[in-house]
């Protein structure tokens, strides 16, 4: 039995990470949850937004945190790009093709990074890599911390763009009634690209919060894939809300988890929690029958 | 194409054109026999966790028998054999030891004379008991469980220590270290990663550890790869241990020292076992207050030994961070040569033979004189090293120290 004034900052810290966790997630909800796409690509292009902000810092010496301005736009682009040129055109809107197209993307990036910058494990110093904010008895570094408003914030303003913009309702349109939504005249190509585009870009906020914690190797993105899918059908397909909650809920399983059942069975918990949302609530969380 | 019937039985004149081709051949290869021999290529297969989560280790293991190739090519080859060319065959075994077993298994189908794999010991164990089979020589560079060389496999070698030894070392010299500062540390936590290398090396420390008066408060496994330590550091924390005691891969390595860092933990000393960074420039380099005056009993060379040195620096050179995977995979090419050299021939019983036999001068490393028993190399030791001003300093055993140890840390 552990040491209950441990309890506290386990749960803090699993809240911390459970955002890193939502951060990935609210990406990929965009994309699988709304659109449907099966994206295993999704670790592979983390990677790449990882090595991006690695490479901006340690080249250029910019901050991770600047790198905001840069990487997510650069992010966002390099999806579009993808859905226009590849996954749509090698799909042919069959969900099997597309499924192994994203599979196919995600070993080719893989195997490239590989080639190009080696296997090895880089991480960025910062000056504040090692800061700590003392909460509750506990220490809780300052770039968890940040991530954690960025998860925040992020959910808030995916949240916002469905609602509010044209472009969520024609994203919405195009989730529902694929069909109606080309009558009515939207351009279902753009519409299905912007939304590949924005979930990818949402990797590009994940990665420039991330790496101040972390580390980039070619195969960064195996760790986070699997969490990432789990926190989506917990959250509820599509609910940027539920994807947080759910990412936050994942973290604090696996904190407790680990402490409770040991490091290596910790994990159990995270598993354990996808199949029975998959048995008592398929829809997730906050999710609805779309 | 023809339809002519040729009459059974061989023809004059067909008996004249095949004899006459037969002896031109001879002439072009059996003269002069210098020629033919140098032409000979021995296929020294590496098979190594280029990827998946061991993969920075798998690609320096690689690098450095690749050094070792390039370096006895340029040195004229096998010499026995008339200069023979050594020919390395690559495979990857992702991590896993049934995908390193299958590559042995294609290497052996095409030729190889012998293989040196397989940096993890669950690798290794598999790589060697496959190559068994068709009695393939099989140097192990790294993988440290003591099973590898206890299976009476004919094949297999390891000029490296093993595990017990370096848990029976790691005890021996902390004991030194603790009673020289007044016996301060009492109690220990081991933080060791699931495989079998980590499993069994806490395993063994957590036996010898009392027998020295060190208390083992708690021992704690995790995955690979884990993705925040800090779980686990608050437990250290919680626990108040004299000693931490880290056994894992390199990754895992500068997660939890970072965690521990940043969640304060304030021991008497961090003592690794085979620690995956603890005796790793690029750690040192990149996390220097973190790694200050961690202590590591692990693979190392002689810093004494002008060899070890050009071969740092040749590394180095090439972009290298000196590991000992490097320097191991580098020995365990230089060992499997050495035999074929002396045996003369890439026949597989006398290359296991010579293997056997193997006294080869190996003074670069801190190890006693090489002699083979079972497969395993009796002289090889490993040393305790201090991270110290930003460097990697030898502290134990005496001879090949550059420094005294410091202890307790804070």
């Amino acid at each position: 039995m552990p040491d209950i004034n441990i309890l506290i900052p386990s749960v803090l810290n699993g809240l911390t990470t459970g955002a890193l966790y939502a951060l990935v997630a609210l990406g990929l909800t965009l994309i699988y949850g709304v659109l449907h796409i099966i994206n295993f690509a999704h670790g592979a292009l983390l990677m790449i937004g990882l090595y991006a902000v690695y490479f901006l810092n340690v080249q250029f010496g910019i901050d991770p945190y600047i790198a905001l301005l840069i990487v997510p736009p650069a992010m966002f682009a390099l999806g579009y790009a993808l859905q226009r040129g590849i996954i749509s055109r090698a799909g042919h809107g069959r969900d099997e093709n597309i499924l192994l197209v994203t599979l196919g993307l995600a070993i080719i990036i893989e195997n490239l990074s590989l080639f190009v910058f080696k296997s090895d494990t880089r991480v960025i110093d910062t000056p504040y890599s090692f800061e700590v904010i003392e909460l509750f008895g506990a220490f809780l570094p300052l770039p968890k911390v940040i991530a954690f408003a960025g998860a925040l914030i992020t959910a808030t303003l995916l949240w916002l763009l469905m609602a509010r913009t044209d472009l969520g309702k024609a994203i919405r349109a195009l989730a529902q009634e694929p069909k109606g939504a080309k009558l009515v005249g939207i351009d279902t190509e753009h519409v299905f690209a912007m939304s590949f585009g924005l979930g990818i870009a949402c990797l590009g906020v994940a990665a420039c919060l991330l790496l101040p914690s972390y580390y980039v190797s070619p195969h960064v993105g195996h760790g986070f894939v699997l969490i990432a899918f789990t926190v989506v059908v917990l959250g509820g397909m599509g609910s940027f809300v539920g994807a947080l909650i759910g990412g936050l809920i994942i973290g604090v399983v696996e904190a407790l988890g680990g402490l409770f059942l040991g490091e290596s069975l910790g994990q159990i918990g995270i598993f354990l929690i996808f199949i029975l949302v998959l048995i008592f609530r398929p829809t997730g969380l906050l999710g609805h029958k779309v | 194409m023809t339809d002519k019937i040729q009459p059974a039985g061989v023809g004059r004149r067909n008996f004249l054109k095949t004899t006459g081709a037969a002896a031109l051949g001879l002439g072009v290869t059996g003269f002069p026999a210098v020629l033919r021999a140098q032409s000979a290529k021995v296929k020294i297969g590496l098979i190594h966790p280029v990827s998946g989560f061991i993969a920075f280790s798998g690609n320096q293991c690689r690098e450095g028998a690749l050094m070792a190739i390039a370096d006895l090519n340029a040195a004229g080859g096998i010499k026995s054999m008339g200069g023979a060319q050594l020919e390395a065959m690559l495979a990857d075994s992702q991590g896993k030891p049934d995908i390193g077993a299958a590559e042995v298994t294609k290497m052996a189908e095409a030729g190889v004379d012998g293989i040196v794999a397989g940096y993890a010991s669950s690798i290794s164990l598999a790589t060697s008991q496959e190559a068994a089979k068709t009695n393939t020589p099989h140097v192990v560079d790294v993988g440290v469980s003591d099973k590898i060389v206890s299976r009476g496999l004919p094949n297999t070698f390891r000029f490296g220590p093993g595990y017990g030894k370096i848990a029976e070392f790691a005890v021996a010299n902390l004991d030194t270290i603790n009673k020289a500062a007044g016996s301060p540390a009492k109690t220990a936590m081991i933080i060791h990663e699931e495989s079998l290398f980590g499993t069994g090396t806490a395993k063994l420390l957590s036996a010898k550890l009392p027998e020295n008066g060190i208390e083992v408060i708690d021992v704690i496994k995790h995955a690979n790869p884990t993705r925040d330590f800090t779980n686990i550091v608050l437990q250290i924390k919680s626990k108040k241990p004299d000693l931490i005691i880290p056994a894992n891969y390199y990754n895992e390595y500068v997660l939890l020292a970072r965690t521990m860092r940043q969640q304060r933990v304030e021991a008497m000393g961090i003592y690794s076992v085979l620690g995956g960074a603890a005796s790793n420039y690029k750690f040192v380099k990149e996390f220097p207050e973190a790694a200050e005056n961690i202590m590591d009993c692990n693979h190392w060379f002689n810093p004494k030994s002008e060899i070890a040195q050009a071969r740092k620096a040749a590394a180095e050179a090439k972009g290298l961070v000196y590991t000992y995977e490097v320097f191991l995979a580098y020995n365990a090419v230089l060992g499997l040569a050495d035999a074929i050299e002396r045996a003369g021939t890439t026949d597989k019983d006398a290359v296991n033979a010579a293997l056997a036999a193997s006294t080869m001068d190996m003074s670069y490393m801190p190890y006693a004189p090489t002699k083979m028993v079972n497969g395993q190399n009796q002289g090889a030791q490993p040393v305790n090293t201090q991270v110290q001003n930003g460097d990697i300093d030898v502290i134990f055993p005496q001879e090949f120290a550059s420094a005294e140890a410091i202890f307790p840390m804070t």
